[in-house]
């Protein structure tokens, strides 16, 4: 545990600890997790795709115009951003030992924003379900529910996450265990966010402007 | 009539109706699949082994065992799909301008699950399988980098395979092949559970798949030996590296392909309904997307299995291993640029059907690198004619068969004129039983005494070898031709009298190949039976040249009580010249493993009723099944299990079993390789 | 609707009748009755025996090595070290990489040449104009509308010997795919899109049609027969079948559009004019959608109509 030299510190990249921190297996970990993270890039590539693909397809029903809002998009897009931000604290607190309060504070602080994010797409979600925007109706509305709500199980996911983070941390503190989930935690988080950037310009930006 | 109208609202759609009583086929079929459950359960209850199948296979993480059970998983999947081959040809030869002895609806769901079984539940789990047995031996890996995923991957595919299974009793399943086409797959025109059957069979499976991706590719990064360079790994394990990077890579295009499907099903959405603004276009390029990385998922790792027996049984290093690498690379990387050619007959532009059959003919520049890599292998080498190696011989001339008549399909304007035949059918099974199947079953030859510890008989390898390679020829050949005529593929009757000899002779290649599995069958029954006459216990049967034969057969749990130092390629070969192969005792440190753990079996089974649930619409069982596995995986996330420790008085009496085994041994020369004096310690002095 | 079978039925005891009159061979391989056809086959033996070069080596050779370097034949040369040659290198690189770039230059000039959307030249026998027909797969069987005669038939294809045939193709049912082995390649048929198929029959002769999509139980038996006859014949038989064809309005339609496998050929004297139209609009929700395909119908590729 308390390897640290030069060649373990190349051996292990992408872990963002102190050297004294790491553990071998722990890069293992890490490294596992980003290409988990790659193949959920594929996921959205994919549904980005399809989206591409079949947005012009409103089948007479309502487009893009008719149904997106900008102002609570990127009230959304605040949010997140927000909530990447304070994560980011977090994990400077994790790495620079700055205690267990203001790591849990922000950890908090992320997931009232992650909940926040989710409260105003479920409102949007039923704002356009009022306008009779429903997946069924066409082909334009299925990519749509199929791309933003998989991005929304996302974020519920990781809310439970930080939960789930928050109750270990307090049972037992900042060991390699928790400090590795925390980091691997953090990736999805930011993960999200990179994501829910593009679905603001490519799927709310476009459609509206 | 009441009892299923009380029931109604607990089990969904499912009543007893969905027992195939319509047909005899289909219901003998069925009797056959719960008669052998019933049978294998029972057998295991009498023996008393519950308990010991529990602690030490399923709920085992050892990479050994999980290989292991991909593997029977894969041979029981092979033999059901096997089987369904033959129904399939005996119809065809029989259904000449009459209608034959199955419905075409039958015929239907055979084509689809003999599909869908052969890629999904045969080829991945026999790949699968393999390589988790031999690749963490081969970089002198303890174990893969995370065992318990590898459990979980295991009981995905196999819940995926038992719903396959169970289609087969609560009928029916899928007509819609194993490419699961839309629209025919759509609701409006498969109205019945078959479709669901496929998406979920397929869904667990392709999780499990990408799963099983991140931790090869992780375990072959991380985990080598000191010195386990990445370009002195045997080139099995550049393969598995590559179909990993294939497996994550293409795997999420088929979730995306059956979850949209799955969507317009049971929601009505419109993403590939042919109203509503819905494009099946977009499917066909959603699931070759991943359909054709998927062939070189399945075709890689037999590639690097015959780059390992070419070069092991002409006792001669591989030949161009830096060109095989580089071509392996390129197909990979290639495999993504030619998903197109599955489709030139949708009507898109000459130029962009040029491209990609152009992209499609620049694979069989690597592809045939490599074959002339391997014949250069045994050039100056000293060839052993054993079984495995037999299927390699035979993989080389029959694969480039296959290849002509690809390189065929990849000009636009001849596939226009076969696509759709049986010219297609005998093409990709021209590829895929030399390329994927040959290349398994000779890795199940070579392997299997490192497995457990004896080697198998050679005349029943021999037997079953002359049936499969003969019963391919004679099934697959009159295919091309009845192609070239326009026979159209998937057909349940037939309405030209001229092609009733070449369906006849098929129908007799098949017959073959099911001689072949039972010969493979006998193989086994044989060998175990005459265990004590083959032992290896050693370790080396074939002067072999990789780490895995450095370690007695069966491996110890813990793979190598010191991890190996590697100084170079074909490590152990080098090891035995210079008289380090067999390092003496000494005092070893205790070896950490990881502990067994029920979560895999829990997902599975989770993943089965929630499938299940989906499929006949019982929304209780496919609610609790998803409520189920969040609640397993965040619960085993407080799990704290630091693992089990091998202490190093176990290790001891472990290695000096061996050693007392090595010491015990009779050096034995190639000369009598397949005979009951070899006890797995080569020769090294000739 | 007594002439189509229903679903049921076709599984064990659809009626052979229409089946019956399906064109007899003698012999296996059976040669290109059009130069469509026959283009494509030439393609097909002239790479395959381009890739002999290839194969034919491995045929030979696997065997060969394996034998001459058998373990027992201690004449031959053992030298298990050797792994890389720089000669052989270049060459079995160099070799296919040679051959492929000699193909992918046929590929790219023969997959513009046969195009199926290109038009083929009328043929020497007439100056006459293509001749256009509107396809229509259905579940299990074949409509063909002859937009300028104002015919349509059902399962059977009649053309005039060398004059250009051009095929738009629609779907009022799953994917189909239509083939005529015999004259030309397959092109598929998709709902709400129309792709097309340019061929011609340079001898008069009855060929086998066929769908190799497949939709269904009804697939195999979803046949039909291809009359190639001369051009006095051809215009025979449109005005035979205008006096003494049946009607095929929106309510005929409906009942040849449900699923079944039909007994026998039919032929219809009279046809809606915007019937082709229709199906393919059916799939497209607004108006404006309908009138532009139908405008790309003459222009070019329309399968992507969304």
């Amino acid at each position: 545990m308390s390897a640290g030299s030069a060649s373990e510190r190349r051996r292990h990249p992408g872990l963002n600890l102190h050297e004294s921190d790491a553990h071998p297996s722990d890069g293992e970990v890490v490294f596992g997790f980003w290409v988990f993270m790659m193949i959920d890039a594929v996921l959205f590539a994919l549904l980005f795709a399809v989206y591409a693909s079949l947005g012009a397809n409103t089948a007479g029903g309502p487009g893009p115009h008719e149904v997106f809002e900008l102002r609570p998009a990127a009230m959304e897009t605040l949010l997140l951003l927000l909530s990447s931000f304070t994560f980011g604290i977090a994990s400077l607190a994790m790495k620079y030992q700055r205690g267990m309060a203001l790591l849990q504070g922000m950890l908090a602080l992320t997931l009232l924003l992650g909940l926040g994010f989710l409260g105003l797409e479920v409102h949007d979600f039923v704002g356009m379900a009022d306008k009779g925007a429903l997946p069924q109706v066409s082909a334009f509305l299925s990519a749509f529910y199929a791309l933003v709500p998989t991005h929304f199980l996302h974020v519920s996911l990781g809310c439970v996450w930080i939960v789930v983070m928050m109750v270990q941390l307090r049972m037992s503190g900042l060991d390699r265990i928790t400090r590795t989930r925390l980091l691997r935690l953090g990736l999805f988080w930011h993960f999200l966010d990179i994501v829910w950037v593009m679905i603001f310009s490519f799927v709310f930006l476009r459609g509206l402007l | 009539m009441r009892i299923e109208a009380l029931a109604g609202p607990w089990l969904g759609r499912l009543s007893l109706s969905a027992l195939p009583t319509d047909s005899p086929v289909a219901m003998g079929a069925a009797l056959v699949a719960v008669l052998g459950v019933l049978g294998v359960a029972g057998y295991i209850t009498g023996k008393g082994k519950w308990r010991y199948l529990w602690r030490e296979w399923f709920t085992s993480v050892d990479h050994k065992r999980i290989g292991i059970m991909y593997v029977v998983l894969a041979l029981v999947m092979l033999a059901r799909a096997v089987i369904e081959a033959l129904v399939m040809r005996l119809q065809q030869a029989d259904a000449v301008n009459r209608s034959g002895f199955i419905s075409a609806e039958h015929f239907g769901q055979l084509f689809s699950t003999h599909g869908s079984i052969m890629i999904f539940f045969m080829a991945m789990p026999f790949l699968t399988g393999v390589i988790n047995y031999v690749m963490p031996l081969q970089i002198g890996a303890r174990d893969v980098s995370f065992p318990v995923l590898n459990s979980i991957s295991l009981m995905l595919t196999a819940a995926g395979a038992a719903l396959v299974m169970i289609s087969l009793v609560l009928a029916p399943f899928s007509t819609g092949g194993w490419s699961g086409y839309a629209p025919f797959t759509e609701l409006r025109f498969s109205p019945g559970v078959g479709v669901d059957y496929w998406i979920w069979a397929v869904t667990l499976s392709s999780i499990g798949s990408t799963l099983t991706g991140i931790n090869f590719a992780v375990t072959i990064y991380k985990k080598r030996a000191p010195g386990m360079h990445l370009f002195r790994m045997p080139l099995f394990c550049w393969t598995a590296l590559c179909t990993s990077i294939l497996m994550i890579f293409a795997m999420p295009a088929l979730t995306v392909a059956t979850a949209l499907l799955a969507l317009d099903r049971y929601l009505g959405m419109h993403f590939f309904t042919s109203g509503g603004g819905g494009n099946m276009m977009v499917y066909a390029n959603l699931f070759w997307l991943f359909g054709h990385p998927e062939v070189y998922i399945v075709v890689l790792p037999s590639f690097g299995v015959f780059s390992e027996l070419f070069s092991t049984f002409s006792a001669k290093k591989l030949y161009g291993y830096t060109s095989l690498v580089l071509a392996t690379m390129t197909i990979a990387v290639l495999s993504f640029t030619v998903w197109l050619h599955h489709f030139f007959t949708m009507g898109q532009s000459a130029n962009i059907n040029a491209a990609f059959g152009i992209a499609t003919m620049l694979i069989g520049i690597p592809t045939g690198v490599k074959v002339y890599d391997w014949i250069l292998t045994m050039f100056r080498g000293r060839v052993r004619f054993t079984t495995p190696l037999l299927w390699g011989l035979a993989f080389l001339v029959t694969f480039v068969i296959g290849g002509l008549s690809g390189i065929l399909l990849a000009i636009p304007p001849v596939d226009f004129l076969v696509h759709n035949t049986t010219f297609l059918v005998a093409h990709f099974h021209n590829m895929l039983i030399p390329g994927t199947l040959f290349g398994m079953i000779a890795a199940y030859q070579f392997w299997f005494p490192k497995a457990f510890g004896f080697r198998l008989e050679e005349r029943w390898g021999r037997v079953a070898f002359g049936c499969w390679v003969i019963g391919f020829y004679l099934a697959f050949m009159p295919l091309y031709v009845l192609g070239l005529e326009g026979m159209p593929r998937r057909s349940a009757e037939v309405f030209d009298e001229a092609f009733r000899p070449w369906l006849l002779v098929a129908a007799g290649g098949a017959v073959l190949i099911v001689l072949g599995m039972a010969a493979l069958a006998m193989q086994l029954a044989m060998s175990i039976r005459h265990r004590d006459r083959n032992r290896v216990r050693a370790g080396d049967p074939w002067d072999g040249r990789s780490l895995e034969w450095s370690t007695s057969s069966p491996p110890p749990e813990y793979n190598f009580a010191k991890l190996p130092a590697v100084q170079g390629r074909d490590a152990f070969w080098t090891m035995k010249r210079s008289g380090r192969a067999y390092p003496p005792l000494e005092r070893y440190a205790p070896i950490m493993l990881p502990e067994n753990s029920a979560i895999g079996p829990l997902l599975g089974a989770l993943g089965l009723a929630t499938a299940f649930g989906l499929v006949w619409r019982i929304g209780w069982m496919a609610g609790l099944g998803t409520a189920g596995v969040l609640v397993a995986v965040i619960g085993w996330s407080f799990v704290r299990r630091p693992g089990r420790t091998v202490d190093e008085r176990q290790v001891e009496r472990t290695e000096t079993r061996w050693h007392a085994v090595l010491v015990a041994a009779v050096p034995v020369s190639r000369e009598h390789e397949c005979d009951p004096r070899n006890r797995g310690l080569a020769d090294v002095a000739a | 609707m007594q002439h189509t079978a229903t679903e049921g039925h076709a599984k064990r005891s659809a009626s052979r009748v229409g089946l019956a009159a399906m064109p007899a061979r003698a012999a296996i391989f059976a040669v290109a009755a059009g130069p469509v056809a026959a283009a494509e086959r030439q393609l097909l033996v002239q790479a395959a025996v381009l890739m002999l070069f290839v194969v034919v080596p491995v045929i030979v050779l696997t065997p060969w090595v394996a034998w001459r370097f058998r373990r027992r034949n201690r004449r031959s040369a053992y030298r298990p070290g050797w792994d890389f040659s720089r000669v052989l290198e270049v060459l079995i690189w160099g070799v296919p990489a040679l051959l492929v770039a000699f193909l992918a230059v046929r590929v790219w000039t023969q997959s513009r040449a046969l195009d199926p959307y290109r038009a083929i030249d009328a043929g020497q026998a007439s100056a006459a104009a293509p001749l256009d027909v509107q396809v229509v797969g259905l579940d299990w069987k074949w409509l063909f509308i002859y937009p300028d005669q104002h015919i349509a038939t059902l399962n059977t294809l009649v053309l005039p010997v060398g004059r250009a045939v051009h095929l738009h193709l629609t779907s009022d049912t799953v994917m189909e795919s239509l083939l005529v082995p015999r004259l030309a390649g397959q092109i598929y048929a998709m709902p709400g899109m129309i792709t097309q198929l340019w061929l011609r029959a340079d001898r008069p002769g009855d060929f086998v049609g066929e769908n190799t999509q497949y939709n269904g139980s009804g697939f195999a038996q979803q046949k039909f027969v291809v009359h190639a006859v001369d051009a006095g014949d051809f215009n025979r038989w449109i005005g035979k079948v205008r006096a003494d064809g049946d009607v095929l309005d929106a309510r005929r339609y409906r009942e040849l559009a449900r699923r079944g496998v039909p007994a026998a050929p039919e032929r219809f004297g009279q046809v809606d004019a915007d019937l082709f139209g229709r199906i393919v609009a059916k799939y497209h929700a607004s108006a404006q959608v309908r009138a532009s395909t139908m405008a790309s119908r003459a222009t070019g590729r329309t399968n992507d109509a969304h």
